[in-house]
């Protein structure tokens, strides 16, 4: 970011989504909170400034406040994002912070995202489905830095839901997979590892609630704060499907 | 609806890497387990790990020659002869299994490549030929304080990938995951553990949670520092602070805090050491290498506690970086390449493009050193069980197992949370095994109503008191001011007179919030009163411990003590004490002799004890202070003097 961003410092005016459902007299609204704008100030010390000064009762939720731990999804004027990484200087003085969508609301601006990625993760298997039990006195299976990088490359989503927040499909249909998920069955899928094969797949990733239900408005890499190469996700997907759909067909035509 | 009252083999509270890995050796042999974790598991703060885990697995050129023993060898030095040995030797025979069964999980381990590799060692651009034999093995990158490169890594996202892949193996033995739950209290008789008191970090309601072994694997208590941590803001010291208000279980080492070299200024984000590791230098405002001249063997590559105090001096020698925010020093990695960063250390990269707006490629890095890890915790034998409550474990950071000492070496703490969880649950299975579950509903009621009524009472309380985060914030300020790097007694003093008038404040403070549900002001208020007293655990520990040693720097006591300071603070809180109460224990049974540790000063007060005399001490001395028998014989895993075969 750029210094003159950072010597204007201004006033900021929050509008913040508020409703405790443990609350019977709550009910959804917004409230406004003005403070000043400091260097390199980020959501996390906003909302931290603002619940320790002006309202403490406001919900968020932060942990690693360093982009790293997913918790702090949130839509910022209209977009998902990260707060703990969104700084203000990169944003209006009118700043509206709602909770995801497509998510069990928690209170104010908390989600529940833990409860949909373990979904999530049981309905894709999300493990390594490997046939030999763990042998500790061998040395390790040998893999190229090349294949072990590519895994990585899908290892590296922090489950923070707003690619799911952002997808059109997810917003209308609650079991759709997402990108989220998507990107996980992607990662197993090319782990040598993993002895899934395409067939064991083919429920999961090429029904409505999979690959083939996005229609591909691509939200979703638009906002994803790793920058996961959502679109070669997708592709690779499609391309094992089909493979995974000929298998499939040729395996019925064997034992029939 | 929530019960009031539920049953589970095994409790373990808190969802990093040391609480999952030890929660699937108990559903492994087939009980059932239940974690409970301040937020979903894979949020913990073992994803913020970065660089590495260490394990000796000599794969690589520069790891030649390794094995448990070196790496034996340097735990020790790193903890400045503060660890147990015994533990120690464990660790280091278990870790590469460790990192192998991670591999199994799914961990994408970054790999040797076969033949020409550039590198950064000491300054110098070097070319090493990889063997093509161990292409495709778990590769190694070099770490503060160690004598082989030894730290195996997945770019610098090494603990997000290892928290997956243990998270993936939880949810394929179908063990339960409570997220939002919080145990604020643990369910005792005085000599067994029974379970823990949990809140519902939902709605706010409480349950209790009975259990046949009930671990704590909390991770550690940087929080009492405020903002001056690289820890999450979830890292307040709750299992070590429920452990001590049993008022039966000791605390150790509270005074052993790390504090890391490079975390970005002024937020405080870790950047690895696998930074420096990967040949990254530190520079003060000229521009010079000011870690060639203070070290000139490991240079940037000394132990952590080494290399923050030089950082710290070269600030007080005027020549930190002035900011807004306080003085810093850079970090170069510039000459590491865009290629390498985007890779090798691509967390890294991130972290300074979104937090610090700068491309490292081309920029410097401001960072300065700040708390970053707990050597201290709840007290335990090597097979995890707490002293003074049966049935009660503890693993990871949480825990003093204590294979630290006084100073952790980098990635260090990583290979202990899959180490130690994988030996203590299996330990705690067996103790799930032979016992049953004791179902006192009465105690357990009595510890519900408790701590309900605590929640109650902060709600009742009216008047003109302090705020809860006022006296958050001002404990940061003491701590890292009077608590820090560099401790005296005249400061340490004031510091425990200020936390504990912060504990008299405590009892008067007031909420502003109401709400029914989660209450977020109530939920912080609920925990300040522990993280005040660990914060005098440390405070008065560090008074009391009138030596040098690993991360605890007296500057009126310079030295290590080898004479009266070998041994382990251990700290009690009695149920209606005013203070805590402190004893000592022998460190532990002494291998390898106390020395010079490579780096650092080598100057120190020697042992009058002969080691044989002291080794006697060690049994008598720890049963005197409530150490609990191991289901190994003390010793029995020290392999004696194999160390000197391959010391140098």
């Amino acid at each position: 970011m750029s210094d003159e961003k950072q010597t204007a410092l201004r006033r900021l005016r929050f509008e913040v989504f508020r409703f405790n459902p443990e609350d019977e007299h709550s009910a959804p609204h917004t409230d406004v909170f003005e403070i000043d704008e400091t260097p390199f100030m980020s959501l996390y010390i906003a909302l931290s400034q603002i619940r320790e000064t002006l309202d403490p009762g406001l919900q968020f939720d932060f942990a690693c406040r360093s982009a790293t731990c997913g918790s702090c999804g949130m839509m910022v004027n209209g977009r998902p994002a990260l707060a703990c990484r969104t700084l203000t200087a990169d944003l209006p003085e009118d700043i509206q912070l709602y909770p995801l969508p497509t998510f069990k609301l928690i209170g104010d601006l908390s989600v529940d995202t833990g409860t949909w990625f373990r979904e999530m993760a049981e309905r894709t298997e999300s493990w390594i489905h490997e046939r030999m039990p763990f042998d500790p006195d061998a040395t390790e299976e040998r893999m190229s830095d090349d294949i072990a990088a590519a895994i990585y490359e899908g290892d590296r989503c922090i489950e923070c839901g707003c690619c799911v927040a952002s997808c059109g499909i997810a917003n209308l249909d609650g079991e759709f997979l997402a990108a989220a998920g998507l990107n996980r069955i992607a990662r197993f899928m090319m782990d040598p590892r993993d002895q899934r094969s395409e067939a064991d797949w083919f429920e999961v990733v090429a029904g409505d609630q999979g690959v083939f239900g996005c229609v591909g408005m691509m939200a979703c890499a638009d906002v994803c704060p790793k920058e996961l190469p959502l679109l070669e996700v997708y592709a690779y997907l499609r391309r094992r499907t089909l493979g995974a759909r000929f298998v499939a067909k040729s395996d019925k035509r064997n034992t029939a | 609806m929530i019960s009031r009252l539920e049953t589970t083999d095994v409790l373990v509270i808190g969802g990093g890497l040391a609480g999952e890995r030890c929660a699937i050796e108990a559903a492994a042999a087939g009980h059932q387990a239940t974690i409970l974790s301040l937020v979903p598991p894979r949020r913990s703060h073992s994803c913020a790990a970065q660089g590495g885990m260490q394990a000796s697995l000599g794969n690589c050129v520069k790891a030649e020659g390794d094995n448990p023993t070196v790496h034996f060898l340097d735990t020790v030095r790193g903890s400045d002869w503060g660890a147990d040995q015994e533990v120690a030797n464990i660790f280091a025979e278990e870790a590469p299994i460790a990192v192998r069964e991670l591999a199994h999980y799914g961990v994408p381990w970054s790999r040797v490549r076969g033949g020409r590799n550039d590198y950064f060692i000491k300054g110098e651009e070097v070319q090493i030929d990889e063997a093509l034999e161990n292409d495709g093995l778990i590769g190694q990158r070099d770490f503060g304080g160690t004598a082989k490169w030894r730290a195996c890594y997945a770019a610098a996202g090494t603990g997000h990938a290892a928290l997956y892949a243990v998270d993936s193996e939880v949810l394929r033995l179908g063990v339960t995951v409570r997220d939002r739950t919080e145990a604020v209290s643990l369910i005792h008789d005085g000599s067994r553990c029974l379970g823990a008191v949990v809140r519902c970090l939902r709605s706010g309601r409480y349950f209790a949670v009975l259990a046949k072994a009930i671990v704590i694997a909390t991770g550690g208590y940087g929080r009492i520092y405020g903002q001056y941590t690289s820890n999450a803001t979830i890292n307040e010291g709750t299992g070590a602070a429920i452990a001590l208000a049993t008022g039966v279980v000791p605390l150790g080492n509270m005074e052993a805090v790390q504090f890391h070299p490079t975390t970005l200024s002024p937020s405080g984000i870790l950047v690895t050491e696998g930074c420096r590791g990967d040949g990254g230098y530190l520079l003060d405002k000229n521009g010079n290498r000011f870690m060639v001249e203070a070290e000139p063997e490991k240079q940037e590559l000394a132990s952590r506690d080494v290399v923050s105090r030089h950082m710290v001096q070269c600030i007080r020698d005027g020549n930190g970086v002035d900011s807004p925010y306080g003085p810093h020093l850079w970090l170069d990695i510039r000459h590491l390449g865009e290629e390498h960063l985007r890779t090798k250390l691509l967390e890294v990269w991130d972290i300074c493009r979104d937090f610090a707006g700068l491309n490292p490629a081309e920029e410097l890095v401001p960072v300065r050193p700040t708390q970053h890890y707990s050597m201290g915790g709840v007290r335990v034998n090597k097979d995890g069980e707490a002293y003074g409550l049966a049935g009660l474990f503890a693993v990871g950071e949480a825990a003093c197992w204590d294979m630290h000492g006084f100073n952790r070496l980098g990635g260090n703490s990583l290979a202990e949370t899959l180490v130690s969880g994988r030996l203590v649950g299996a330990r705690v299975a067996e103790h799930a095994s032979g016992a049953t579950l004791r179902a006192d509903t009465g105690v357990a009621f009595g510890a519900l109503a408790d701590a309900e009524r605590q929640a109650s009472d902060w709600l009742a309380r009216t008047g003109n008191g302090p705020g809860v985060y006022e006296i958050r914030d001002a404990l940061g300020e003491i701590m890292m001011s009077k608590v820090g790097i560099f401790r005296n007694a005249d400061e340490l003093g004031e510091a425990v007179a200020e936390i504990r008038q912060q504990l008299d404040d405590c009892d008067n403070a007031v909420l502003r919030c109401k709400d029914p549900g989660v209450n977020p002001e109530l939920s912080f208020a609920l925990r300040l009163k522990g993280m005040l007293r660990l914060a005098l655990t440390v405070a008065m520990g560090a008074e009391a411990r009138t030596e040098s040693r690993g991360a605890h720097f007296r500057t009126d006591f310079p030295l290590r003590n080898d004479r009266d300071w070998l041994n382990r603070t251990l700290v009690r809180w009695g149920a209606d004490d005013s203070d805590p109460s402190f004893a000592y224990e022998p460190t532990g049974l002494i291998d390898l002799p106390p020395g010079h540790r490579g780096y650092g000063s080598d100057e120190r007060i020697e042992m009058a004890q002969t080691l044989d005399d002291y080794n006697e001490s060690v049994l008598t001395e720890q049963r005197a202070h409530g150490r609990l028998d191991s289901v190994d014989a003390m010793g029995s895993r020290l392999r004696r003097g194999e160390w000197q075969a391959v010391a140098t």
